[in-house]
């Protein structure tokens, strides 16, 4: 499995490079068109660890709808012509403290789970009925509480685009 | 193929690098081939000849012609455009485009990569292209180039739902997202093909997935993104030479590739439509596979040169209250069907 490693690593170099580039440049296009190389790089290791379906969900969700709807936003609300779209440090206090809890609470994860976690499947499974049944039966009221979420989100983002057509 | 070839090659990446590259020598002639297929079928609508000199008999070596001078061509790249996401864009778009064959049955022998989820990859790779077009026209700094992309990434989010909801029925009645499982459940007759079963419920959800697909890869009636009378060339007017090519090849290939989806999902894919006639070996399977696509390429043609194009507004409503709603009602009547079938 040696040359799988290669694969590994290139996949994780992608995906680190290209996540500093999203946190460093000033150029917020630069930083949108990176997050792309981000979201593939995991989804590819999602695949390594054999987790298919949500490598591709991963593409779908990320690459598919949020990358696209980011990238429209920057392109419809800023100057349709200029380039220079910059990106600035602001807050840098509270963003150090919320910075400093996720890291915090990751790295608390992280060492408690560590011995509990096991090897990853060595052979390709098929993970999409299993997850399937277990959004239908086990964890249907998360996956329904999702979506009503999500649908009042949709019906907000609606509403908000109507009000401010007439004033 | 792939046993043969890990017994042929020990290494694993090797001889997935290669199963991955087979597409590629279909991908090139057929976008050849199709380039000049589109010359003469628009030719003969609007009853004139199209290119007959090139090459001798009716003009066959035009494409190659062209090809010939786009890569002579100098390369050009605009002094205000965004030099490194201009020269990245055209990759994107066709990596996108490609990226889809892996996963696209081409003969009962030959999947680039017998994955799970296989349509499902198809469905969410294919938004690279959507990046790939939105990267293009920003990075040509043109205003037809910017409108050219920013429609063509709303109309394709926009239909990717319909798209989605259609290959979705198709998914409930196999049980599966395998590319290979789904047309193997399509042996036999013609009438085992998805298309004739839970008649008319399958039957609509083909029709609505040609009707989205066709705005999926920007072909009349929905070519609003490079719609020349009002935006020039879109997304790639700002391109010559070989990326302009590039674009223009992933065009082709995108049209292929949407072509075998509904073939694999509702036209029996590689299986013969005369039972066992003809059947049973690679070169059958694959001579099929792409008679039937090229049949759905020619109806594609045909609409093009048939067809007058949708204004924006009417592009929307098509998509969003007539294509989706019909499509959550097939689904449920699927639904319906399939657990009071109990299959």
């Amino acid at each position: 499995m040696e040359t799988f490693d290669i694969v590994f690593y290139i996949f994780a170099t992608l995906t680190i490079v290209s996540a500093f580039v999203v946190v460093f440049t000033k150029n917020i296009m630069y930083a949108a068109f990176s997050l792309l190389f981000t979201f593939i790089g995991v989804a590819a290791l999602y695949v390594l660890l054999h987790a298919d379906f949500l490598a591709v969900t991963q593409i779908l969700i990320y690459v598919g709808g949020i990358l696209v709807l980011l990238l429209f936003g920057v392109m419809l609300t800023n100057n349709v012509v200029s380039v220079d779209i910059k990106t600035g440090t602001l807050n840098t206090i509270p963003a150090l403290v919320a910075a400093a809890v996720i890291v915090g609470s990751l790295a608390a994860v992280f060492y408690m789970t560590w011995s509990t976690v096991g090897e990853p499947a060595t052979a390709p499974t098929a993970t999409t009925r299993a997850i399937g049944e277990l959004l239908m039966t086990g964890y249907a009221l998360p996956f329904e509480v999702a979506s009503v979420v999500l649908l009042a989100a949709l019906i907000g983002a609606a509403l908000m685009a109507r009000r401010t057509r007439k004033p | 193929m792939k046993t043969e070839l890990l017994n042929l090659i020990a290494n694993e990446v090797l001889v997935y690098t290669l199963m991955a590259v087979v597409p590629l020598l279909w991908v090139i002639p057929f976008a050849l081939f199709a380039v000049w297929w589109e010359r003469k079928i628009s030719a003969h609508m609007q009853d004139r000849l199209g290119p007959m000199l090139t090459g001798g008999w009716h003009g066959w070596a035009q494409t190659i012609a062209d090809i010939a001078k786009l890569i002579q061509k100098e390369d050009i790249i605009p002094t205000a455009a965004d030099r490194k996401l201009f020269v990245l864009a055209p990759y994107v778009v066709f990596v996108g485009s490609y990226a889809a064959y892996a996963a696209i049955p081409f003969a009962a022998a030959y999947v680039g990569a017998e994955i799970n989820v296989g349509l499902f990859y198809i469905i969410s790779i294919s938004s690279l292209v959507v990046i790939g077009l939105l990267m293009a026209g920003w990075a040509s700094n043109n205003k037809w180039s910017l409108y050219g992309s920013l429609r063509s990434a709303a109309q394709i989010i926009s239909y990717e739902i319909p798209v989605a909801l259609a290959l979705l029925a198709a998914v409930m009645v196999a049980g599966t997202f395998d590319m290979q499982e789904i047309n193997r459940l399509q042996s036999g007759s013609i009438l085992d093909w998805f298309i004739f079963q839970k008649f008319p419920f399958l039957f609509l959800a083909g029709i609505i997935y040609f009707v989205a697909s066709l705005a999926e890869v920007n072909r009349t009636p929905f070519d609003l993104p490079e719609s020349e009378s009002e935006l020039v060339g879109g997304y790639h007017t700002e391109y010559g030479g070989m990326r302009f090519a590039l674009l223009f090849l992933s065009e082709y290939a995108n049209m292929f590739a949407v072509s075998a989806i509904l073939v694999t999902l509702f036209f029996g894919g590689w299986g013969s439509p005369f039972g066992s006639f003809l059947s049973g070996a690679w070169y059958f399977d694959l001579g099929w596979f792409l008679l039937k696509s090229m049949v759905v390429i020619f109806v594609q043609m045909w609409l093009r040169w048939t067809l007058p194009r949708l204004r924006v507004d009417q592009l929307m409503y098509v998509g969003w209250k007539v294509l989706i709603p019909f499509s959550f009602v097939i689904i449920l009547g699927i639904g319906a069907w399939v657990i009071a079938a109990g299959h």
